[in-house]
């Protein structure tokens, strides 16, 4: 079995490296072109020439670049993860776990309240008819228009701090769920259902023993999408709250100070906390869905 | 012995509505089914067999006419669990093991943790499938899942066992053996069992009567009560009188075809 594992992931290291070295290549071409006329406006105010090497070292290693390096991120993600204090303002964990809270809290709620819709749709009739058009229109309207929005609104009726950025997580997150759990529940064939009949279950014995089982595949995909909206709804929620923290404060201070190593860490940041959560539902997965005997 | 009588169809109608139009299912149907009998419904595809078992079953509504299943309607009967019935498909889960699969319908019936293994390996010993217990679905042959699926019907003792083409994916030496196994058990627990079948042999290895439907509209040509004795190994199969039989099946089949 390890050695499925192995073979397995071997097929897919491979490639993946190889995408990976060809974006850093490219990145590192770029930081060039991008970083270079401010290098040339130097050199001319100071009257040198610059020679092909010494244009490289100094576009990849400027203080305030317009697209740092790969190694100046990783840098500046080091300094300001291990040489940071928690509690420090300049700390990316800090700010980390402020987007993790409001991403877990937001995919909790949202997660809740999908599957509460998903059976209300897949056993009332009438929920159906008249909230579907709703949770669809509701995804069409543009998150970054509704965000301030919400934030002003709660903010007024007292409700600051966290709770306008949850809620926005959650706006995003129940969508997948809905229509991934409406999908599952619906997964029983008819007769599964004339078998039910049979032995005459109750509505709550064909939940239970037959819908929610079998829905759980579809559950894990649908976890996995709004787990991975939570964390942008999460960061988009972050930008107009102002003051509080959090990953997309500190991309969007980066922004305003044009501090471009702030957007890029954060960006990073972001991207593994996102990918570390949908990991963990992965592992989640595979392990109820073996139990369950679903997947070998 | 006063042969008392399980089911009782007459004048049966059903029209089913589809966008293409009314199909009528089934037409004038009349049928007496007697404790005990094994019944075999036989016809092509389309001669309403299914909806025919469907319909004792409550699965489907019937039109027109009357229908009673233990002297009672077929919806009461079903809420009171008077019969087991067996798709054609084994439709077993698959995140439940052998056993687990055979005891659904006694959890969702509310027997007690105890019966419920009693019987569990009682009707798995009955379908030749003790020692699977552990095993899910997937890692059973078609032939020991749609067992397993017999065993999961036969598991709460009802006294009537529907069944609607059981074996009708299943290849032919697998289906001799299971149909042997079927009349074992059907010796042995003296229950009523109404099975639908397409294949001649099966409906005359199995029966005591045989119900011969065909189709547009949906109805009964003839009713054959088999002479048949009640001991039948396999080579019965050669006998003159299970010849005559099956030749009889055939014209029956032959004359509701005739009029197309």
């Amino acid at each position: 079995m390890t050695k499925k594992l192995w073979t397995g992931s071997d097929s897919k290291i491979l490639p993946i490296f190889c995408i990976i070295t060809f974006i850093v290549i490219i990145w590192y071409g770029f930081s060039i072109i991008l970083n270079a006329p401010w290098e040339y406006d130097k050199a001319k105010r100071n009257s040198i020439t610059l020679s092909k090497t010494e244009l490289v070292s100094q576009t990849w290693s400027q203080k305030r670049p317009k697209l740092p390096t790969p190694h100046q991120v990783a840098k500046e993600m080091w300094d300001t993860t291990v040489n940071k204090k928690l509690t420090s303002k300049r700390s990316l964990i800090y700010h980390g776990l402020i987007t993790f809270y409001e991403t877990i809290y937001g995919f909790a709620f949202g997660t809740g309240l999908g599957i509460l819709l998903a059976l209300g749709i897949v056993y009332n009739r009438a929920t159906a008819m008249s909230v579907m058009p709703w949770i669809v229109t509701s995804q069409t309207i543009p998150i970054l228009a509704i965000a301030p929005m919400i934030v002003v609104a709660l903010g007024s009726a007292g409700f600051s701090g966290l709770m306008p950025i949850v809620i926005i997580s959650m706006y995003l997150s129940f969508f997948p769920v809905v229509v991934g759990m409406v999908k599952g529940l619906k997964s029983p064939e008819q007769l599964d259902i004339d078998q039910m009949k049979t032995w005459s279950a109750s509505k709550s014995q064909v939940l239970f023993k037959l819908r929610a089982p079998k829905s759980t595949p579809y559950l894990f995909t649908s976890l996995k999408l709004g787990m991975a909206a939570s964390v942008v709804g999460a960061i988009v929620g972050e930008l107009p709250s102002g003051g509080g923290g959090g990953l997309g404060f500190r991309m969007l201070s980066g922004s305003t100070f044009g501090n471009t190593l702030h957007i890029w860490s954060g960006l990073f940041s972001a991207a593994i906390l996102a990918g570390s959560l949908i990991a963990i539902i992965s592992i989640i997965q595979r392990i109820v869905l073996k139990r369950m005997a679903l997947e070998t | 012995m006063v042969q008392s009588e399980v089911i009782n169809v007459s004048n049966l109608d059903l029209t089913f509505v589809t966008s293409d139009g009314p199909v009528h299912a089934l037409k004038n149907v009349d049928l007496k089914v007697n404790k005990g009998d094994f019944v075999s419904f036989i016809g092509p595809s389309g001669c309403g067999k299914t909806t025919l078992l469907r319909v004792l079953a409550d699965l489907d509504e019937p039109t027109d006419g009357e229908v009673t299943v233990n002297g009672v309607s077929p919806r009461e009967a079903r809420e009171a669990r008077a019969y087991g019935y067996v798709f054609q498909a084994a439709g077993l889960y698959p995140w439940r093991n052998v056993a687990a699969n055979v005891k659904l319908p006694l959890e969702i019936m509310g027997y007690s943790k105890e019966e419920q293994l009693k019987r569990v390996k009682k009707v798995l010993d009955l379908v030749e499938l003790t020692g699977f217990e552990k095993k899910y679905p997937w890692q059973l042959s078609g032939g020991m899942q749609q067992r397993a699926s017999i065993a999961r019907a036969l598991a709460f003792d009802a006294d009537i066992l529907f069944m609607d083409e059981p074996f009708g994916a299943l290849d032919e030496i697998v289906r001799d053996h299971l149909n042997e196994q079927l009349l074992e058990l059907w010796k042995s627990t003296n229950k009523t069992i109404c099975f639908v079948t397409h294949s001649i042999p099966e409906a005359v290895y199995l029966s005591t009567k045989i119900v011969v439907m065909s189709p547009r509209p949906g109805r009964i040509v003839d009713i054959i009560d088999s002479n048949l004795p009640s001991d039948r190994p396999l080579e019965i199969r050669d006998s003159k009188e299970f010849i005559e039989i099956s030749q009889r099946v055939r014209e029956g089949l032959r004359a509701g075809h005739s009029d197309d």
